[in-house]
């Protein structure tokens, strides 16, 4: 918002409580858009993309990138000799700790140095993709190949992929409906990459990707839509035409190919080409969202008048699960925390201000976050049992009193 | 476009022929051409269409960084920046169809590329909205007909929403001007 500095970055504070942006559940109409993201695609003009760079090209581009990155305040100063990076990287990030990012400085991750757990964790705060975690952008890369990430503060809200499948992917989110607005962070970090980093740009093609299907402003605007009254009322599908017909995608909230755990959908454009920033916001954000976010407040109230008893049931049913169950996976612990939430909103349990922890614990009981904060790797029995005990310790207190 | 002969295939290869000033046009992709005769071993003494464009060859590989078309169709990735001028043609119909019909770029672009274009404009002067719904219009028009033309049905009623949509955007609704806050949290 105005007021938070210019665009939230060049801050350097960092959230204590260790929050994510993008599950504060605060913003406009965050009641049923939990958070925007914008993603912008761009490469350095003169290097191969990623299907065809060499070890030493990858190499050269992360270390452009990263003092780039560094000179504008997105990360922090890159150490004089290679091999500090993986201490520095930890220290800044306190990665191995406490959760995620407390240090007071913008961080840099060298992710071909990461231990898988520590990627992941990244990856559960989608602060990089699964396949940049993995480094298997595309089958003919692994894992121990130049790739990093740089995260701002506060919230996280924007981080640079560097070597994802573009050479850059800058991205920035903000909680509840706030398009507008990370589309106005994610182009000031842009314009301040550009500024000493020369992007491959055509006029007639736009902003270079390595796959077509971005190329043009390489702008992905999405949201993260929380819709538990559609799936019970059997709408979603309504949803999921409408937006096929405005030529965009809703999927499951961890991205491509992923199932809507937790009652979780992200909204995103496919069109990259012929169509400018503002036009794809506008289409969005005044076209599109108003009336999802009509039906879904429509559909909540539609089963707290008509099914009151059956919604009742279910709500009370997920905080049976959460606070009780000795063993919980992590689909039925997402299921049944969108449940609470729903409840929590319509009144029907715990005071609002349990709604923090609840969104809180969406990212708690992500198996990376869960090992993280035992300090060990485990198994998937264990990981349940952890799971279960988390949650009744964290939920027990808020919702039973 | 697809292959006017086999109607599967995108076409590449565009063949215009005058015969006694009329002017007649086929679509075809690189299989049917060859099949065809279009391309490749024309049968001596058969009549060589005047073409445009497909007189140059295919372009196999990627002069800047050696990737095949084949090999893109693999990866579904490029090899580098280049690839979109090396393979401009082939991409053409894949782009058209991912992007809703579009073909040129409308949005943003690098303060570099604009300070070298030395047009001394200003950002917004380039790409203002009303310039870019115009553009965008005539380029569907054109599509439009093309589509009727090929009777692709299904596709030209697309392509009539997206005009209708794009030209009910009264000068009121600029989309440069943000909504107020509280307005959108007022819509349900």
């Amino acid at each position: 918002m105005p007021g938070e500095s210019e665009s939230g970055f060049g801050e350097r504070a960092f959230d204590p409580n260790k929050r994510v942006e993008w599950l504060l559940g605060d913003g406009p109409d965050a009641d049923v858009v939990l958070s925007s993201r914008v993603r912008l695609a761009r490469n350095l003009a003169g290097f191969p993309f990623i299907t065809r760079a060499k070890r030493t090209d990858m190499q050269q581009v992360l270390d452009l990138c990263r003092d780039r990155l560094a000179h504008i305040g997105l990360c922090e100063d890159p150490p004089a000799e290679p091999g500090a990076r993986r201490l520095e990287a930890e220290a800044a990030l306190g990665l191995g700790r406490s959760l995620g990012l407390d240090a007071g400085t913008p961080a840099w991750v060298d992710l071909h140095r990461s231990t898988e757990l520590e990627a992941k964790l990244l990856a559960e705060r989608h602060l990089i993709s699964a396949q940049h975690a993995s480094g298997q952008v595309c089958k003919r890369r692994t894992t121990d190949e130049p790739r990093g990430v740089a995260v701002a503060q506060p919230g996280e809200r924007v981080s640079v992929m560097v070597n994802e499948e573009d050479h850059l992917r800058i991205q920035a989110v903000r909680s509840g409906l706030r398009l507008e607005e990370a589309l106005q962070i994610a182009n000031e970090a842009d314009d301040r990459l550009e500024g000493g980093l020369d992007l491959a740009f055509s006029p007639r093609f736009g902003y270079l990707t390595a796959c077509p299907t971005n190329v043009g402003t390489g702008v992905r605007l999405s949201v993260m839509l929380h819709l538990p009254g559609l799936r019970m009322t059997g709408e979603i599908d309504k949803v999921r035409r409408a937006a096929a017909d405005m030529g965009l995608a809703l999927r499951g909230s961890a991205g491509e190919g992923s199932e809507a755990l937790g009652d979780l959908y992200q909204l995103s454009n496919q069109t990259t080409l012929g169509k400018s920033e503002q036009m794809l916001l506008r289409e969005l954000s005044e076209e599109v969202l108003p009336p999802v976010v009509r039906y879904e407040r429509h559909a909540r109230s539609v089963l707290l008048e008509q099914r009151r008893i059956r919604l009742e049931d279910a709500v009370h049913r997920a905080v049976g699960t959460l606070c009780n169950a000795r063993l919980v996976s992590l689909d039925e612990s997402m299921n049944a925390l969108s449940l609470v939430r729903l409840g929590i909103a319509a009144g029907l349990i715990g005071p609002r201000e349990s709604e923090s922890s609840v969104l809180q614990l969406l990212l708690l009981v992500q198996p990376a976050h869960l090992q993280h904060t035992l300090g060990a790797a485990l198994g998937q029995e264990a990981r349940k049992a952890a799971r279960a005990t988390l949650l009744r310790e964290r939920l027990g207190s808020v919702l039973l009193g | 476009m697809l292959c006017h002969h086999c109607n599967e295939r995108d076409a590449t290869i565009h063949e215009v022929v005058i015969h006694d000033g009329q002017r007649a046009e086929r679509h075809l992709c690189e299989r049917c051409a060859r099949q065809l005769g279009v391309v490749g071993g024309a049968k001596p003494g058969q009549e060589t269409p005047e073409m445009h464009g497909p007189t140059r060859p295919l372009i196999n590989a990627c002069d800047s960084c050696g990737l095949t078309y084949a090999e893109f169709k693999d990866l579904e990735l490029l090899g580098c920046p280049r690839c979109y001028a090396a393979f401009e043609r082939q991409l053409s119909g894949l782009l058209e169809r991912t992007h809703e019909g579009g073909t040129h770029h409308v949005g943003k672009v690098p303060r570099r590329a604009l300070d070298s274009s030395r047009s001394g404009r200003s950002l917004d002067e380039v790409l203002g909205d009303q310039a870019e719904r115009e553009a965008r219009l005539s380029q569907l028009r054109e599509q439009l007909d093309d589509a009727v033309r090929s009777e692709h049905y299904e596709r030209a009623g697309r392509i009539r929403d997206e005009i209708r949509r794009i030209s009910g955007m009264s000068g009121a609704a600029r989309v440069d001007q943000p909504e107020a806050e509280g307005g959108r949290s007022d819509a349900g």
